[in-house]
């Protein structure tokens, strides 16, 4: 019975990278196979030589590129992870020269595709991944808060003061406690206490009984607690009214220490 | 004491230069105010002169001056000509009823061409005339007098004549300043200023024309006074807690402080006869009154007994004060407040003003004749003079609002 030559494959049509090694033994074992065949049927008739194998094609490159994750907040970054094969020059744009197998941290700032060239003596080959960069949230607005000149103008008043006079009347007391408890609780608040007259009478008097006001709120605010490092006095006389009517009422509203924030 | 009965003619012009109209103009009307203003002539009315003015010695006929209608006593008269860049002026002052021997003044003045000039020369001539019939007291027609001025959009230190003319800044400080007081020889001009540390004593060199240092006390500080010798201040501070009278040197060393009553002691004015007493505004009874004290803060004198009393002003002669008194004061009782002159040893008083409006602030004239205050009773606080026994009452200032005048010592 004439020997069968079985019919293989010699040279696979195509390798593909990382295999070499395992065809290579496939190879061997097909090579002894054939051997032994050749030799059980020599005793019949003699074979005909095998042709030279072709020398075998380089094989091509191969390339992928993934980004994970794909979708990131400005800001943040994500990994690029990529594989190749049979390259000799990959490159990727915007990061320049890498590896042929590796990763990297990227946090572009706008969305953008990354192309990944690989280039080797089977041809060129290219793998893209898109990042797309998603503004950030924007920041919870702030709670409402008032600042320390709003609350020194809602909760500081002034103190009005009788004719002639610079020491604080009892109808005064209360308004005068409660800018106390106030200036207690902000003690980082520093103020002037501005002491004012009404028209009548000389500009030097009033300037005299002005800075007599002045200083008796600020000794009464002392004496309720209040730090007297944050405390100026300045007497205006009656060179600043509030107002300019020549009567009681208007009078009434010029005699006072006003109280000012100080920025 | 009877007036001395002057007539002052018209000066004529000596040269044909095309500005002597109106260098004349200006002379005569400064020689005939400042004779008016001195307060111790009886002028007589240029509708009584002869028609022809004499303008030399030669031209004068006695008896067209010394008999009705202008039965004048002493004649005031002389010529001014400008000749290119200068200016000259001839005055004479004759005794009319004397025709024997009538020159009492003959006088030469040269200077260039300009209306300040003019002014000045006449300011000299009238001078010499008071001088010489005013029982030997300057006259102030060279004087000046400082003051509180809005009209640049602040309250600054102005100054002018003694007349109203030449009114002119001072101070540029730019916030508010007060209470000018020039010293006894001219040359400093101590006011009250407010500054970013508060109410400050400030100095302004006349001669430099800017401050010089003063130092900073602290607290508020109040109405400069010159001692009448000009080595020292008194002025109110609060630097203590309470506006008080404090006296230190001239360059603001050795602050004693003479007063301690809580409410405002404020306004000293020296004794410039003496230099040793200072009278000042306290609150220590409520309502401000008039004290007066040695200027080592002896001997405390109340001297007004009621009202709201402020701004005293010591006469030169050492024996009277000037203040401003609303003498019956409070709420629902707003009083007149007028100028009242008070002789110090009896305490005696007088009022000055009658005519309405806040009057306050006056100052004494070098020669104790005159008074010059702040008033609102053209409808804005203006400067007025007066006569110390409120005769005579004159507007300066017109423009703005004007306030706390101060007379120069000389």
């Amino acid at each position: 019975m004439p020997a069968q030559i079985p019919r293989v494959p010699i040279w696979p049509a195509k390798m593909h990278g990382g295999k070499v090694k395992q065809q290579r033994m496939k190879w061997i074992t097909l090579m002894f196979a054939l051997g032994a065949i050749l030799f059980l049927g020599a005793c019949h008739k003699k074979a005909a030589p095998p042709p030279p194998p072709p020398p075998p094609p380089p094989p091509a490159p191969t390339a992928s590129l993934t980004a994970n994750p794909n979708t990131i907040e400005k800001g943040q970054s994500t990994t690029l992870s990529w594989e190749t094969s049979n390259a000799t020059d990959v490159s990727i744009d915007g990061v320049g020269a890498v590896q042929p197998t590796g990763s990297q941290q990227v946090s572009p700032a706008d969305s953008t595709t990354y192309t990944l060239t690989a280039k080797g003596a089977g041809g060129t080959q290219t793998a893209t991944a898109r990042v797309t960069v998603t503004a950030p949230p924007p920041p919870p607005p702030p709670p409402p808060s008032p600042t320390d000149e709003e609350l020194f103008a809602q909760n500081v008043h002034d103190i009005f003061f009788d004719y002639d006079k610079s020491d604080i009347r009892a109808d005064q007391q209360s308004t005068l406690q409660g800018n106390i408890d106030f200036l207690k609780q902000h003690p980082n608040i520093h103020f002037t206490v501005e002491g004012h007259c009404d028209e009548r009478g000389s500009t030097e008097y009033n300037l005299g009984l002005g800075d007599n006001r002045a200083n008796s709120v600020k000794s009464a605010l002392v004496q309720g607690g209040v730090s007297a490092e944050n405390i100026k006095t300045i007497s205006y006389g009656k060179e600043k009214p509030f107002c300019t009517e020549s009567n009681e009422t208007c009078w009434q509203q010029n005699r006072r220490g006003h109280f000012v924030y100080q920025k | 004491m009877e007036r001395v009965r002057l007539a002052a003619a018209d000066f004529k012009t000596s040269t044909q230069d095309p500005k002597n109209a109106d260098l004349l103009r200006v002379f005569n009307d400064t020689l005939w105010n400042d004779l008016d203003n001195a307060g111790i002539f009886d002028m007589v009315s240029k509708s009584f002169y002869p028609t022809e003015l004499p303008a030399n010695p030669p031209d004068v006929r006695f008896d067209a001056w010394n008999a009705p209608p202008p039965n004048a006593s002493m004649l005031a008269f002389g010529n001014l000509g400008a000749t290119g860049n200068s200016m000259t002026v001839q005055g004479w002052l004759y005794d009319v009823k004397n025709a024997a021997s009538p020159q009492v003044l003959g006088k030469q003045y040269s200077d260039v061409p300009t209306s300040d000039a003019a002014r000045a020369i006449a300011h000299k001539f009238a001078n010499e005339i008071i001088f010489r019939l005013g029982g030997g007291i300057p006259g102030i027609a060279e004087s000046k007098i400082f003051f509180v001025s809005s009209r640049s959009g602040h309250k600054e230190i102005w100054g002018m004549d003694y007349d109203g003319a030449n009114q002119h800044q001072i101070t540029h400080q730019g916030s508010i300043s007060l209470s000018p007081r020039i010293s006894p020889d001219g040359s400093r001009l101590a006011f009250s200023s407010l500054t970013k540390s508060g109410w400050d004593i400030l100095l302004f060199s006349m001669d430099l024309n800017r401050l010089i240092s003063f130092p900073r006390f602290g607290g508020t500080n109040l109405s400069p006074a010159w001692s009448p010798d000009g080595t020292k201040l008194a002025f109110s501070s609060s630097r203590s807690g309470d506006p008080e009278i404090c006296v230190a040197d001239q360059s603001g060393a050795n602050l004693k402080r003479l007063t301690s009553f809580k409410m405002p002691d404020v306004s000293p004015v020296w004794n410039p006869k003496t230099g040793a007493q200072i009278a000042w505004v306290s609150g220590r009874t409520e309502l401000p009154q008039i004290y007066t004290m040695e200027s080592d803060g002896t001997n405390v004198q109340r001297m007004t007994d009621q009202g709201y009393a402020v701004s005293p002003a010591w006469s030169p002669n050492g024996q009277f004060l000037v203040f401003s008194w609303i003498r019956h004061y409070g709420p629902g009782a707003p009083g007149a407040e007028d100028l009242y002159i008070m002789d110090i040893a009896s305490k005696q008083w007088v009022q000055l003003t009658h005519d309405g409006g806040r009057n306050d602030f006056p100052s004494w004239s070098p020669d104790g004749r005159h008074i010059v205050f702040q008033s609102s009773r053209s409808g804005t606080e203006q400067l007025w003079t007066m006569l110390a026994d409120g005769t005579n009452q004159k507007q300066l200032t017109f423009v703005g609002s004007n306030s706390q005048p101060n007379w120069s010592w000389k």
